[in-house]
């Protein structure tokens, strides 16, 4: 019982993403707003990114900006910088992200044009009476 | 990275999380959101990832704001949850 405790704690930021993503997917359920849903997709994302980023740190890590006759002589200890590989993923998804962003937007613009409302039921209703 | 300040920071994450989607008002959830993106990028920059912590500052907090405040202003500010 104390080692499952101990498990937890000590890994007490990866509870938290968890948390993240559970608030977003709720949004994304649950509310019917569709700025809403759009909100809570963003931080489900963000939540997820955190979780990558944070498999790259490491205790005592410096950010990953190296000398280069350093580096080329192999005087740099690995264990002294963060690991990069995961940064210039999340960075795409970060790009990515915006880009949904942009477009579900311009949508949702749209839908308000045509039905004059961004709640998900009234939206169906009105479709339902057409 | 000080795990006194990342515990604080996650903490402060997840209260902006819950007020961004509990609050009525659109326009005030999107100001909320761009505090949580701003609150991610110091999270990020403290993990040491500064390339991610600056795309986020400009592109999460800058930019994804002020597509939602203008797409609020052409459409409404109405939310019933």
């Amino acid at each position: 019982m104390e080692s499952i405790l101990d498990h937890v704690i000590a890994k007490y930021n990866y509870w938290i993403y968890v948390v993240l993503m559970m608030i977003g997917f709720y949004a994304m359920i649950g509310k019917r707003n569709l700025v809403k849903k759009l909100l809570g997709m963003n931080i489900f994302q963000t939540a997820i990114i955190l979780f990558f980023i944070s498999t790259g740190a490491k205790k005592g890590g410096s950010i990953p900006i190296l000398d280069k006759y350093a580096a080329l002589q192999g005087q740099v200890d690995v264990n002294q910088v963060v690991n990069p590989l995961p940064h210039v993923l999340m960075l795409t998804a970060i790009v990515v992200g915006v880009s949904v962003t942009g477009v579900a937007l311009a949508v949702m613009q749209r839908i308000y044009r045509k039905y004059g409302t961004l709640e998900e039921d009234e939206i169906l209703h009105k479709i339902e009476n057409e | 990275m000080i795990w006194q300040l990342d515990l604080v920071l996650l903490l402060l994450v997840v209260f902006c999380a819950v007020a961004t989607i509990t609050v009525k008002d659109l326009l005030s959830a999107t100001i909320i959101f761009s505090a949580y993106s701003f609150l991610m990028c110091l999270l990020w920059a403290e993990m040491g990832a500064v390339d991610v912590a600056f795309t986020e500052a400009t592109v999460g907090a800058g930019v994804s704001t002020i597509f939602f405040i203008s797409a609020i202003f052409r459409t409404t500010r109405r939310s019933k949850d």
